[in-house]
This record gives structure tokens, C-alpha cells and sequence, in this order.
């Protein structure tokens, strides 16, 4: 970055907060949006942060998270006769052991990709006579959206629109990795936009049971390097809060209106992770009332039987996600699994930590 | 995944409304922000308006994300 810019004041900033740092302290920060993963890949953000600060991509990606259950269901609803999915366009090349949702639409299934949950709708108004399946992945940000739709389903009577949910939540995955021994963190950067709806309440057990910090952060590279900042003031004083870094979009008490449509429609339950395996109620499922409109329960689909496969052997996708690995310590990376011919799912969403690292940070220290 | 755009709001009619930037027209949502009016800047997410902005703030980002672009051409 050029001497002289924002960007510049703010690292010579973050060196000078950072040699204040006890001697021989590496600070772990773990971001956990895909889109912060993907801006500090491509800003090189990693490298110019002095050597006792280290930036870690969490389960930040909901794609990437998205379970082999989870995939084996919605593959089985594609080959359904009658049914149309609809799906944001990232779950498309997401590998399950069974394949994907890609190769599924190569041997026939109906898929479309939508932008918003309502084109799914608008799909089910224009084909009566066939079944509409939304694949409804996503954080906080993304459920209320799905939530709104499902409700509008019900306010039109439509009877061929249903929703997959494999919505996941983040305060409970960050509470499972600070429970997690083998992980080592000192704060977080939070996702901006899923703060966005949820406000700053439901981080607080971060400093209050945790002693940890965060910072709800902006997606530009000096939005990235002001939350450190903030962070390792907030390390150096020893006060550990939860603060808005990213000011425009985010507001103290969030989007009420958007959670209590989410909590309407939507009730915690217990989800699988890929890679980090079943976190109480860090999913969400359709209320009862709502049931006609949750594929799982108008399909019947059972859990399958047999052994749970997290991942394919070798695959480091999970301790990737809990920052206990970078990448490049993956036997496969660059190999086996390349965007390309993804061997896991960190791999294969470009907001992916393994996909950010192959594309942006190969050529150093990789 | 998460990511939203902030846009100006054209037109509203009902919880729908015409969201717009230079060329660009979209339709979305506005029930979960019912109380944007038009000339409003709104962050859009999967067709829904998620969150009314003040309009220096959303120059300013939206300023950020072309200073983006150009560098990224």
C-alpha cells in the first residue's frame, strides 16, 4: 500500500499497537465471513500485518458448512420426478460424496439458480404443476430473507413451493470453537452484514463469558485493518467488548422487524457443520405451523443410515475451520483439491478459505 | 454469501419496491424495512432490502466498492 493513504496509517497503526504486545504473544484474530476472507486474500492483508499477529478464516462461509447430509438430501429431492430446485448459485459445484448439485442437473435434474428466495416463489406461480424447492443456505443476514418468503407462500396459498432449510447461526459455532481446546483465539472479527439483523446482543457472551473481544467490521481492506486495530487496543487495555467497527450498516439493536420474522417462522435446532460436526441449536427449522412449506417434512426425507462421512479422507476442511491449520498443512491443497476439482468444500465457494489461499495467496509463504 | 449492495430506492409501491443505481433497476423487497421511502438508500441482500442507510454513508461505501473496481480493472 502506498506511504501515505489510509491503508498505510492504519498498518504503521496497528504495528506500533502491536509492539506493545507482551514479548513473545501472537495474537490469534479469526475472522468468520467469507466475503472478510475473500478481501484479505485479495488485499494481501495477511502479509503486511507484523509477525506476531495472525489472521485466521473461521466458519465464516455458509456453503462451505453445508453438511454431506445435507447434500445427500437436496440431491435426492433433484432427482425427484415433478421437482424443480431452486438455489443460490454457490451451492451448485459443492462436492457431497454422492456429487453435486451440478452433476446432478447434468443427468437431468431441474435446476435453477435464483438470486432471492422471492424468485423461487415467482418460479412456483409460473409452474403450478410442479414441486419448487428452495435450498435455503445462509446466516442471520440471509434467514430472514427465506423467512419473509415462506410467509408470503403462506399468505398466497401457494401448495407447490416448500424450503430445504440448512440455514446456520454464529454465535453458537463461535461458542463451540471457544470450547474447543485445541483452538486458541483472541478475538474476532465479526460479519458485518449478519450483524446487520441480529445487532450486537447476541455477541456479548464473548467478553462476558469468554473474555474475548469482537469487532463488527465493514468488508473493505481498511475496514479490516481499523477492527484490528480496535481489537488489539481492546487486548492491550484488557477490556474485551463488542464493538461497531462498521458504523453505516450496522446498528446497536440490529433489524428487529427481520428477527421477528425469523423467529416466527423459524425455531433453533441442533446442525450438523461440515468439518466441525453437530452444534446445538445452530440451525434453524421451519415451525410447525409452517410445516407445509418445509420440503423436509413434504418430502419425507429421513435421515440416511450408515456412518456420517465429514469429509473426504485426508481433507483438513475442519481443522481448517477451526483455524487449527492453514491450507497449505492440507496433504491435499494444490493437488487433490483445487478449485477446479474440488476435494472439499473450503475449496469450493470463492469466499472458501482454502479457495481464497490457492487463488490469491499461493506464491507466498504458501 | 452475505454480501449486500447499498442501492437508492426509485419507486415504492406496497412492501416492493424499484432500487436503482446509474443504469441498474431492480426489484425488491421492503417488508423487512417498511419504513424506507423513496430517494432512500437501502442495503439489498437476496431481494430484500435489510437495512435503511444514511445516504452519506452509502456514497461513502459505494464510493469504496468503485475505488475497488477500478483497481480491480
Amino acid at each position: 500500500m502506498r506511504p501515505g493513504t489510509d491503508a498505510a496509517q492504519l498498518v504503521a497503526r496497528v504495528e506500533k499497537l502491536a509492539r506493545r504486545l507482551p514479548a513473545g504473544k501472537t495474537v490469534h484474530i479469526m475472522e468468520v465471513c467469507g466475503t472478510h476472507t475473500h478481501a484479505i486474500g485479495k488485499s494481501g492483508l495477511r502479509q503486511l500485518l507484523p509477525g506476531n499477529i495472525r489472521l485466521i478464516s473461521g466458519p465464516g462461509c455458509p456453503v462451505c458448512v453445508t453438511h454431506d447430509r445435507e447434500i445427500a438430501a437436496y440431491l435426492d429431492l433433484a432427482e425427484r420426478d415433478n421437482v424443480v430446485i431452486a438455489t443460490f448459485g454457490d451451492l451448485l459445484r459443492v462436492p457431497g460424496v454422492r456429487g453435486s448439485l451440478a452433476e446432478a442437473r447434468s443427468r437431468g435434474a431441474a435446476v435453477k439458480v435464483v438470486y432471492s428466495p422471492l424468485e423461487a416463489l415467482q418460479l412456483a406461480e409460473q409452474y403450478w404443476d410442479r414441486e419448487i424447492v428452495f435450498l435455503a443456505v445462509g446466516f442471520e443476514t440471509t434467514a430472514p430473507t427465506v423467512g419473509m418468503t415462506v410467509k408470503k407462500a403462506k399468505e398466497k396459498g401457494l401448495g407447490n413451493f416448500s424450503v430445504l432449510s440448512m440455514h446456520k447461526l454464529v454465535p453458537p459455532v463461535l461458542e463451540a470453537l471457544l470450547l474447543d481446546d485445541q483452538v486458541r483465539l483472541d478475538g474476532f472479527i465479526l460479519p458485518g452484514h449478519v450483524c446487520t439483523i441480529t445487532g450486537v446482543v447476541p455477541f456479548q457472551f464473548l467478553p462476558r463469558r469468554f473474555e474475548k473481544g469482537g469487532v463488527i467490521t465493514g468488508f473493505e481492506p481498511c475496514d479490516i485493518l481499523q477492527a484490528v486495530a480496535m481489537l488489539l487496543a481492546q487486548i492491550i487495555e484488557g477490556r474485551p467488548a463488542v464493538e461497531i467497527q462498521y458504523r453505516p450498516g450496522v446498528r446497536p439493536e440490529g433489524n428487529p422487524l427481520a428477527r421477528q420474522v425469523m423467529q416466527e417462522v423459524f425455531v433453533p435446532q441442533e446442525a450438523r457443520w461440515r468439518g466441525l460436526g453437530q452444534i446445538a441449536a445452530s440451525g434453524l427449522a421451519l415451525r410447525e405451523q409452517f410445516r407445509a412449506y418445509d420440503a423436509a417434512f413434504r418430502f419425507s426425507l429421513r435421515e440416511p443410515a450408515g456412518p456420517v462421512l465429514e469429509k473426504k479422507p485426508g481433507c483438513s476442511c475442519g481443522d481448517i475451520l477451526k483455524g487449527i491449520r492453514i491450507p497449505p498443512q492440507c496433504p491435499l491443497f494444490k493437488t487433490a483439491c483445487t478449485p477446479a476439482n474440488p476435494a472439499g468444500p473450503c475449496m469450493v465457494s470463492s469466499e472458501g478459505t482454502c479457495a481464497a489461499y490457492y487463488r490469491y495467496e499461493q506464491y507466498r509463504g504458501g | 454469501m452475505c454480501l449486500a449492495v447499498p442501492l437508492k430506492v426509485r419507486k415504492k409501491e406496497g412492501d416492493m419496491a424499484e432500487v436503482g443505481l446509474k443504469g441498474l433497476r431492480q426489484q425488491v423487497s421492503v417488508a423487512l424495512t417498511p419504513e424506507v421511502k423513496e430517494g432512500d438508500w437501502v442495503l439489498v441482500h437476496a431481494g430484500f432490502a435489510i437495512q435503511r442507510l444514511e445516504e452519506n454513508d452509502a456514497l461513502e461505501t459505494l464510493s469504496l466498492l468503485e475505488e475497488l473496481n477500478e483497481a480491480g480493472n
